[in-house]
């Protein structure tokens, strides 16, 4: 781990940002960002317009603004203003597995609880643009764990990554994952459940539960209410206690999901239990069933043009947001993968090829659409004053392959820039290498004088760490070598 | 195709796309017909390009392109008027035909069992009628190396030591012996690596074993593999010779023969620094022709590619770096760095499904520095040159095979679409399982 504080470090170094992370929020800089074309997504594009940020907030934004002297000035003269993106399914920033596969309710685990901000992938998906991502647990359960939308800001310990008064969710899972279709795991009996007829009557029973246990506790608040001092609470159950918060609308429900049969199936336990699906991930077949999902209000979470992997994804089409836009879903674009938010604006631009996107219509795909599927377009989504400054420069129109993100803002705070990150490569490199040469030259000083190696001590100097093998981000079964995802 | 576009061309070449429209089954059409685009901007990517000019197709063949060319009696006319026209583009590392649905074991034939098996051939197995074949034409890729043994999606298990013979093929026709290019292009060798971390796909854990293990393991393979090179070579100089009557035939040192000889190539995949020294260390102490396949760690070791001649095949830009302190943009950064340091280098998608991004990842390695022509002969020309095959694919150039574009922009970018496409001469469909789906769903009543 030693490596990776120095990364961290040396990040901080870089970004030249080492007071002010430990600064209070109120202590964020004042920039304007002058000369740039800017999509501001919900308010059409400005060209050669400016952005004040103050306090972490987009304070203006237009042809002109009046900023104080002591603004930090960014001239974008050529280059494009964009809201951050939003990446509606992420498995970064997780200390360990992103799946309990142990059993099909896993309720009881909790996302929030294992975040790990020191996770490389976070600055990398920075570096792609994202600011916000909503971190799932994994898709091997039919009911999931429960999962929290947190802000990339890098550097920034843990507990200040959550983004503020989102709701949390909890990942449900249907079809091929939860079922264990493409794997089994050696030496176990098959799980229940193994077939799509299952998955329903495992959501239906853990419901079926969460309605009386509910029950209860409104039995027994009632009866404080009233008065009555010999009411006993009820005992609590951690495992539906979040599934009792859906029923209350305070919570999220994100599915994984493919084929158009259990993507209405979802909907009608829903509608049984009286609860609202937040967001459908992945929804593969979610073209053929748009209107449904128009009509239910649910918002679609998809790939831009990942296909054939398994049979429930072998009728995905790249066309599957464009259509769903066009009957009236709210659709985003998302990545399930580390490597994949690094280019969500490209991903996103494809539905313009396939199926006919406007750029606007194509861009809110990964800015404003996945802001309103988390309930935070409040917040962030788009540039309007009074919004968190989550913004990325790029040297291109972000729509094209040939954009590349120059900087990330979040609440104001340029976590990114591109010609820091590249000029401060020498130094790191150096350092890295002195430290190697030092915990060398450490290991082999014992040996020399007692012969003896020191417990803890080195014993593979050949071994480099990056050779481990690091499981895809994601947690399906059929997932191999290049793209890692919950799938 | 857009309506507009009708317009423009010739009335029976209307006909031929409306049947071509609802004929989706149809492959390719009329290999005899000659056709003509003319008033288009032509990239030959041999010597300039010309901004007005003919493109004339003819059996199969290029027949003519300039800025004169004559249109002959007969032939069918498209106006290419503000389209552009390219080479169709060459994916250099592939599963295509070789797997349908990764997942599904029962569809997938890209790894055959066991560490040593020069003898099978990617051609065999590639399924003609595969879905995957229409949705990567339509991207404008139109011939792709077939590579056993390649790992992408769907070699969850080992994918052993040489794993079998790359096949080149054009991504149209009946029967594999239509889309052959050349059978035998390349001898895939996944060159053995000291892994003391693993990952399980099949119960999803990983396994951890010491550095001494790992490392004696893989001396062991290399000392296999010198082995069998050995013995091919004993093989190819006694089958040369005459040899004894009683000369007992071995399949597969028969099969390795060619490679010893140094009339086959070996596809070297390697991708960290260490294995591709180690990996061209033993092709040039043992005389083999070597590409090298992946390299996701090629820049590291540039000036030993270059001073030793290897080519290289490069996994998708769109790849985050293997080491955790690399910086977050070597993969996209890295052909720049290659083509300055004087490394040939051609681009593949190592994939099935994600064949279609080929262009995205060259783009994106222009984003990053690379020069544009660099980037569009390393989709088309380069990968033709470095498996031979130069002389029938990668350029413009008349007696080619017409594997030719048709686009209204730049065949790079997101948002471009493929307007013609030509494979073996024959105007095809761009059709496919994604659009037909589409249109099916398109046109759904509202419930």
């Amino acid at each position: 781990m030693n490596r990776l504080r120095l990364l961290v470090f040396a990040a901080f170094l870089l970004l030249g940002t080492t007071r002010t992370v430990a600064a209070p929020p109120d202590a964020s800089p004042v920039i304007v960002i002058e000369n740039a074309t800017i999509l501001t997504v919900t308010k059409g594009t400005i060209e050669h317009g400016s952005i004040l940020i103050k306090d972490g907030k987009i304070a203006e934004v237009g042809p002109s603004v009046k900023a104080p002297k002591e603004a930090t000035v960014i001239d974008a003269d050529g280059k494009f203003v964009a809201p951050g993106i939003i990446d509606c399914h992420s498995h970064i920033a997780i200390e360990g597995g992103v799946n309990e596969g142990s059993i099909s309710v896993s309720s009881i685990a909790n996302i929030a609880e294992v975040l790990d901000s020191d996770d490389i992938d976070i600055y990398r998906d920075l570096a792609g643009g994202v600011t916000t991502a909503n971190i799932l647990h994994g898709s091997a359960n039919s009911i999931g764990g429960q999962t929290i939308v947190i802000k990339l800001r890098w550097g920034q310990p843990a507990s200040k990554l959550p983004f503020e008064g989102a709701l949390p969710g909890i990942k449900f899972a249907l079809g091929e994952n939860p079922k264990r279709s493409n794997f089994s795991v050696p030496g176990q009996p098959r799980r229940y459940p193994a077939t799509r007829m299952g998955v329903e009557e495992t959501i239906r029973g853990a419901f079926t539960e969460a309605r009386d246990y509910k029950n209860e506790w409104d039995a027994y608040n009632k009866k404080v209410a009233a008065g009555d001092k010999s009411a006993l609470p009820p005992r609590r159950d951690l495992r539906l206690e979040p599934l009792v918060e859906v029923l209350e609308g305070k919570r999220y429900v994100h599915s994984h999901c493919y084929r158009e049969d259990e993507i209405l199936m979802l909907l009608r336990v829903a509608k049984e239990f009286g609860f609202k699906v937040r967001t459908v991930q992945h929804v593969l077949e979610g073209y053929k069933v748009a209107d449904e999902l128009a009509a239910a209000g649910v918002g679609a979470s998809t790939f831009s043009d990942w296909w054939a992997y398994k049979v429930e994804a072998y009728d995905a089409i790249p066309y599957n947001a464009a259509l769903m836009i066009r009957r009236g879903v709210v659709v985003s674009v998302n990545s399930d993968d580390a490597e994949e938010a690094t280019h969500l604006n490209q991903e996103a631009a494809k539905a313009m090829k396939f199926g006919g996107l406007t750029h606007d219509e194509a861009l809110k795909l990964v800015t404003i659409n996945p802001a309103i599927q988390l309930g935070i377009d409040k917040r962030v989504g788009s540039i309007e004053v009074g919004k968190d400054a989550d913004l990325v420069i790029y040297n291109h129109d972000p729509m094209s392959a040939y954009a590349v993100v120059q900087k990330t803002l979040v609440d104001g705070r340029v976590l990114f820039d591109r010609d820091k990150d590249i000029a401060g490569r020498a130094a790191l490199e150096k350092e890295r290498k002195d430290l190697l040469a030092k915990e060398k030259a450490a290991a082999k000083k014992p040996d020399e004088k007692s012969g003896a190696r020191k417990p803890g001590s080195p014993q593979k100097p050949e071994e480099k760490p990056g050779e481990k093998a690091k499981p895809p981000s994601g947690d399906d079964a059929a997932a191999s070598s290049g793209k890692g995802g919950a799938r | 195709m857009k309506i507009p576009l009708f317009g423009r061309v010739a009335l029976p070449l209307w006909f031929l796309l409306l049947s071509l429209c609802f004929g989706a089954a149809t492959p390719a059409q009329r290999a005899e017909a000659t056709y003509a685009i003319t008033h288009a901007k032509i990239f030959t990517l041999a010597g300039s390009t010309i901004d007005d000019g003919t493109l004339v197709i003819k059996q199969g063949k290029i027949a003519a392109v300039g800025a004169n060319a004559e249109v002959p009696a007969g032939a069918e006319v498209i106006d290419g008027k503000g389209l552009q026209v390219y080479p169709g583009l060459f994916d250099a590392v592939t599963q295509m035909g070789l797997s349908e649905i990764s997942a599904v074991g029962a569809t997938v034939d890209s790894s055959e069992t066991g560490n040593f098996n020069p003898d099978v051939v990617a051609a065999t197995a590639v399924l003609p009628s595969s879905e995957h074949i229409p949705v990567t034409r339509a991207a404008g890729i139109t011939e792709v190396l077939a590579v056993p043994a390649s790992g992408g999606f769907d070699s969850s298990g080992g994918r052993g030591i040489i794993g079998g013979q790359a096949s080149a093929l054009s991504l149209a026709g009946w029967t594999m012996e239509e889309m052959q290019i050349k059978r035998s292009v390349a001898m895939v060798l996944n060159w053995p690596t000291i892994q003391t971390r693993t990952f399980d796909f099949s119960t999803f854990t990983r396994k951890e074993r010491p550095y001494s293990e790992a490392k004696q393991e893989y001396d062991k393979q290399v000392s296999e593999l010198s082995d069998w090179i050995d013995r091919a070579r004993h093989y190819a100089q006694a089958t040369g010779h005459g040899g004894p009557s009683d000369f007992e035939r071995d399949v597969k040192l028969e099969a390795l023969a060619p490679v010893v000889r140094g009339q086959l190539p070996l596809l070297v995949f390697a991708d960290r620094a260490r294995d591709i020294r180690n990996a061209v260390e033993f092709c040039d102490k043992q005389k083999l022709k070597m590409i090298l396949a992946g390299g996701e760690q090629a820049y590291k070791v540039k000036e030993l590619l270059r001073s030793k001649g290897v080519p290289v095949i490069l996994r998708p830009m769109l790849s985050l770096p293997p080491e955790e302190d690399d910086p977050y943009d070597s993969l996209l950064t890295q052909p720049a760095q290659l083509a300055e340091a004087g490394v040939k280098f051609a681009i593949g998608s190592f994939d099935n499904s994600f064949a279609r991004r080929l262009g995205q990842n060259a783009a994106n390695a222009v984003a990053h520095g690379l020069a544009y022509e660099q980037a569009l002969k390393a989709v088309t020309l380069y990968p033709a040159q470095i498996f031979g095959l130069a002389d029938q694919v990668g350029t413009l150039e008349t007696g080619k095979i017409a594997n030719v574009i048709v686009t209204n922009g730049d065949p790079l970018e997101l948002t471009t679409d493929v307007k013609y496409l030509f494979i073996r001469g024959q105007l095809t469909s761009t059709d496919n399982k994604q659009k037909r789906l589409y249109e099916k769903y398109l046109n759904r009543p509202k419930p």
